[in-house]
This record gives structure tokens, sequence and C-alpha cells, in this order.
């Protein structure tokens, strides 16, 4: 209930803003050719089948069903050094209340000067070379409800500052406020058995979630070589689960610490070759430690005379705290591979595979996806995901998925 | 007049000697390059220039699918030229925009920015060969002329859409080119390319290239306002059109950078 009344909330918020945006937009093209009105982004349908039932009978079954909502609105002036890019997102899925969602991906104002940019607002920021697992980026919360990937993210409150120098770019965060983690609801597949609260929630900090996060970065290029560096000082995005009983539910309870991270990443781009590397430094109350993910991709251009490309990635990844043992949780990524081909092939319909594979080599853990996508016509787009688990390992957090394989099929119209 | 001049002694030669073959050969790759150098000299010093494109894919069923892309790019006096080229259509590649330094000698550098994701990419230039956009024009279709990226051999002169014009044959220095060689064809006028055949790397020909409708900017630069390319081995086509061109509008390098390559619009 609570759910439903948000989202008409906020489907009146979007109704309301729209109605702002349409007579803004009669308001500029009438007023000055120098300024710029866009108004674009995509609808969606997405349909998951799952192949076996779920752990726990109270998750859906077998299909699942969601529309999706993605709006873009952008304003330039002054020849594109004023912006304003307004955002909204919103899922709304058959089965699992909790990802039926909205979101403000983005409303933000960029202010740009010859050689310097002021961000403002919410804002999405991306850091990181590698495919597999994104280790450096550190910045937004993962929308842990749209998939379980960790690819998609939720807006964050920024103030940025980004300056081009001869010597590379250094970038200063401001980041007020902080964005808790979604989880699945009870009625939702690809979760733990227990469920995540979602509600009650404790900090580190006592500032809670208003804490004034800050982070600064340098990257640069320098002939074939692309680097990164960063230090963020603020609330962890990753949260400890503690189990709590509450009302004679077993429940797990968030808990967010604050960290001092350290980051550095690089690409090489040798020819066919491109060289990845990450590598993160974390310091918590609790634990401090070292990971890394590195690999590479190769491609291989036109293959069989066709116009076929093809690349081949293969990335490692550790972390220094291990496997999870009775004393602490331990990493899930920390001695895992993966291996990856993309086949591009170049038509009038972008038309694309990829197929990946990630193998824990300490003990049985096996994940495959299977990605295709294709234009059809000039503005839709299907896509054809296929994920597949396996983990003997009770302690791993596949082994709690691993009767959640599925296919997922999205039709996509962009306007 | 030099070449002329070079022509007739060649000639001398061919009758006179028996060195003649290679006498020839030489001249000819002398006035190939010549003709070239003339072509991109002529072109020299637009400072920057912006553009719209728009490409109309069409297959042999006859087929259609548009592209629509910005253009921006800034001469540079001793390097090859900077560019960014933003993505406006298809609707779901809109806001992905690709950033280039190219250099005459040695690999470009090229970013692709991923507006979904926010992420800028540093991407391999060895694809040169590869279709743009799913379009019969490939990477090196589309990059900036530098005379350093091939060996030259004048082959003649014939009149092509009616303009008395050179025939220079251009061999690839880049071994990742997707060409043994092409034919271009420039008006003796001005210097314009009006036609360009392209040989696959059997050696067979694989597209030609046509320019129309040359308009002149700034009383010095000519740019076409449609091509057409079609694939003689595909059947396939793709037509350019091209609008809005503009020269000196005071670009900077500040413009060509990673900040800038995550807001062009």
């Amino acid at each position: 209930m609570i759910t439903e009344k948000l989202l008409i909330k906020s489907l009146k918020r979007l109704t309301v803003s729209l109605f702002l945006v349409f007579s803004v937009n009669s308001i500029y093209i009438s007023s000055s050719l120098a300024n710029e009105f866009e108004f674009s982004g995509k609808v969606g349908v997405e349909q998951r089948y799952f192949v076996d039932e779920g752990n726990d009978p109270e998750q859906v079954s077998h299909n699942q069903s969601s529309i999706v909502f993605e709006p873009e609105l952008y304003w330039g002036w002054n020849n594109g050094s004023d912006s304003i890019t307004f955002k909204p997102f919103l899922r709304l899925d058959s089965e699992d209340e909790e990802r039926t969602h909205g979101d403000i991906r983005e409303l933000s104002y960029i202010h740009a000067g010859d050689d310097w940019e002021v961000r403002t607002g919410i804002r999405k920021e991306f850091w990181g070379v590698t495919e597999f697992q994104h280790l450096v980026d550190v910045i937004n919360q993962t929308d842990g409800v749209e998939d379980f990937d960790g690819e998609d993210k939720l807006g964050q409150l920024m103030v940025n500052l980004s300056v081009v120098n001869d010597w590379g770019i250094v970038d200063v965060f401001l980041l007020p406020g902080f964005r808790e983690r979604q989880f699945n609801g009870s009625d939702g597949r690809l979760r733990l058995p227990i469920l995540v609260d979602n509600d009650s929630i404790s900090y580190q900090s006592s500032a809670k979630d208003q804490h004034l996060d800050l982070a600064l970065r340098w990257s640069h290029s320098i002939g074939d070589f692309d680097i990164g560096s960063y230090w963020f000082h603020g609330t962890n995005r990753d949260p400890l689960l503690s189990l709590s009983v509450n009302d004679e539910n077993v429940l797990f309870k968030q808990y967010y610490q604050q960290m001092d991270q350290l980051g550095f990443d690089v690409q090489a781009t040798l020819g066919d070759f491109l060289w990845k590397f990450e590598t993160i430094y974390r310091h918590t109350d609790i634990e401090s430690y070292w990971a890394t993910q590195a690999g590479f991709e190769y491609s291989y251009v036109g293959i069989f005379d066709s116009n076929i490309d093809l690349g081949l990635l293969m990335e490692h990844g550790w972390d220094s705290r291990g496997e999870g043992d009775g004393n602490s949780a331990g990493a899930s990524v920390q001695n895992d591979l993966f291996i990856g081909a993309r086949l591009a092939f170049n038509d009038m319909q972008s038309s694309e595979i990829l197929m990946g594979m990630g193998s824990d080599l300490d003990h049985n853990g096996f994940s495959f996806l299977f990605e295709a996508s294709r234009r059809l016509g000039e503005s839709f787009k299907a896509s054809l995901d296929v994920r597949l688990m396996q983990s003997n390992e009770p302690a791993d957090l596949l082994y709690q998925i691993k009767n959640d394989d599925h296919l997922q099929l999205a039709i996509d119209w962009y306007f | 007049m030099l070449y002329m001049k070079k022509i007739k002694t060649a000639a001398a030669l061919v009758v006179f000697t028996l060195a003649s073959h290679s006498a020839v050969a030489l001249d000819a790759a002398e006035k190939g390059l010549a003709i070239s150098k003339e072509a991109k000299q002529r072109d020299l010093g637009w400072a920057d220039s912006t553009a719209d494109m728009r490409m109309t894919l069409r297959n042999t069923q006859g087929q259609e699918s548009i592209r629509e892309i910005k253009l921006k790019s800034l001469e540079q006096e001793t390097d090859g030229d900077k560019s960014l080229t933003i993505f406006n259509q298809p609707r779901d590649v809109k806001g992905t925009a690709f950033l280039s330094f190219s250099h005459p000698v040695g690999a470009d550098d090229q970013w692709l920015y991923l507006p979904a994701l926010k992420r800028v990419k540093r991407i391999s230039s060895r694809n040169k060969s590869g279709p743009f956009m799913g379009s019969e024009f490939s990477f090196e279709d589309l990059s900036s002329f530098e005379i350093e990226k091939y060996g030259y051999k004048y082959l003649g002169n014939e009149t092509i859409n009616g303009l008395d014009s050179f025939m220079v044959e251009q061999y690839p220095v880049d071994e990742n080119s997707g060409y043994t060689r092409r034919i271009v064809w420039l008006d003796k006028a001005e210097y314009r390319v009006q036609k360009i055949d392209f040989y696959d790397r059997k050696n067979s020909l694989l597209k030609t290239l046509s320019y129309s409708s040359y308009q002149q900017y700034l009383g010095k630069y000519w740019r076409a306002d449609s091509a057409k390319m079609i694939n003689h081995q595909s059947g396939k086509s793709t037509d350019l059109t091209w609008n809005n061109y503009a020269f000196k509008t005071g670009l900077q390098d500040s413009d060509f950078n990673r900040n800038t390559l995550k807001r062009v619009r």
C-alpha cells in the first residue's frame, strides 16, 4: 500500500514536471535559438522467466513482468556551457513490490568555463576500466532491485568541481546525503533466503544518512595509458548485514560504516589489446583490505572476412579477505576468473552478443551470462539475457540464488 | 608547370634510354604526391568546423535506416585533427559521443562516451576497416586525409562530373587498412575529390564514393553537400548529406577533452 501511494505521488509529480517541461519547451522555441531543449528517453517492457521454483514458496514461481519509464529532459544555453538535465526513473513490477520503484537518476545543473566545470545536483559518476566487476566505482549506491548485476545505480546528490590541467583532470566531490541500498522483497527472486529490512537502518556516523562524504580524483591520459587515482572518505556504500529478530520475523538489518578508500585504475591501449587493472584499499573500523580486478580485452576485427568483430575478455578478481569462514564474511570475489566473448555484427540493426562466465577458483561456484540485443526498425530495441548460477558453497552468495536461473526478454522504445 | 617539364623529361627518357620504366614510375609517384599535397594545402587554415551529418543506410531490399550525427573538428597545425562525433539517431544511441585525436603516423587516440553508464572508454583505434554504425563507410573512410597515410601514383586525366580531373592512385601505409589501394579523382580547377574507387585486400573493386554539390565556404574551403557510397560486392549503399556547415566558430583545444565528451550535445 505504501508503495502504491508513493507511486501515485511520483506519477503525479512526474505529470506536473512533464506539463512544466512542455510549456517551457514552447517558450524556448519561440524566444531564442541559442537555447536548446531536448526531450528523449525510453519506455520498455520486461519479462523474466525463472526455470525453477524459488527456495521460498513466497517467491514468484516462474514469471515476473515489469515496465520501465525513463525520460530525459535537457535544457542547454550559452552554447551548451550551461545546462540542466532531469532524468526520472520508474519501474513497475508485477510481483515484487520492492522492485516497483522510482528514482531521480539525474537532476543537475552544469556550468562550464574554459578549463573547469561545476556539476551540481543529483548525478551519476562512473569510474573504472574493467568489465566484470567495478571495484573502483564508488560514488553512487547500487540499485539493488533493478537488477542483480550491480550495473544500475541510484542518483547521488553532489557538488563536483572538475578542472582540466595539462597534467590531468582533477575532480573534487562534496556528497551530502547518502542513499541506502534497496533489496528485493519477499515475492522477489534473486535474493537472500532471509529478507533484508529496507526500513530500519543504522549507521556508524551520528549524522546517519546526512554525513557529508568527500572524494578527490585525478585522472589523465598519457600516450597509450589512461590512469585514475582517488581518495574517498565517507559512508561505505556496501552495508554490513546482521541478523535481527523483529516481531517474530528474522531479518537482516543494514549497518553502514564510515570508510576511507584509496583507488587506482589504469588501462593500456596497445594495438588490439586493452590491458586493464583496478585496485582499492578500503579501511573501516572493523576491517581493512585490498582488492584487485585485472585482465585484458582483445579485439579481432572482421572475423572470417565478414563485418563481425570478436572481442575476447579475461579478468581475475582478488581480495585480501579471502573466502568467508566462521570468523568473517569474506569476499564474494576473492579468487575468481572471468572470461567472456563479445560479437558485434556491425549490421544496420547493431546486433550484439555477449557471453560471460565467472568461476570461483577456491570452490565450486560458477555463473554464466548470455546477452543478445538488436534494434528493431528505427527506435525499438530487443534484448535477451540468460543468467545461470551454480555453487556448492553455502557461504557463497551464488549458492543462495542457484535456483534462480532465468531468461529475461526486454523490448524498449526510444523516443 | 614543374610537372609538365618532368613529364617531358620522362617522355624523352622513354624514347632514348633503357632505364625509362623506373623513371616514369618515379615521376608518376612524385606527381601523385604533388597533386595530393596541393589538395591538402588548399584546405588548410579552416581552424575549426561544425556540421550536421545525416546517413541513410540502404540494403538490397531497399530498407532504409537513418543515422544523425553532429561533427565538431579542430585543425591542428603540427598533428592530425581533433574531432568530436555526437550521435543523435538512432535513438537508442542518442548521447553517445566519440572523441578522436588523429595522428598522421601511428595510432589515433580515441575515447567513447556511453551515456547510459556515464562511462568514458578508451578504445582501440586499430579498427579502421570495420563499418561505421552499420553503414558502407568504414572508420578510415571518415577520418581526415593526411599526406603521410598513403603512397601515391598519378594515373592520368579523366573527365568526371563534367570536370577535367586528375586520377591518383593511393596506397594505404597502415597495414590495418581494409584496402590495397584507392583511386581518387580530383578536379583540376579546385582539387576537390569527385570520386573514389576502393579496392579490397584481394584487390577487387569493393566500393565507389561519389561527391556532389560542392559549396565554397569563407571564399576558400569546398565542402560537398552530399555523397553516395555504393558497395559493389554487397549491393548495399549509404547516402551522406551535410547541413549547417560552419567554420572558424571559435572552438579551442579545451572543447576537446574527456570532460566535454561527457556533456557535448
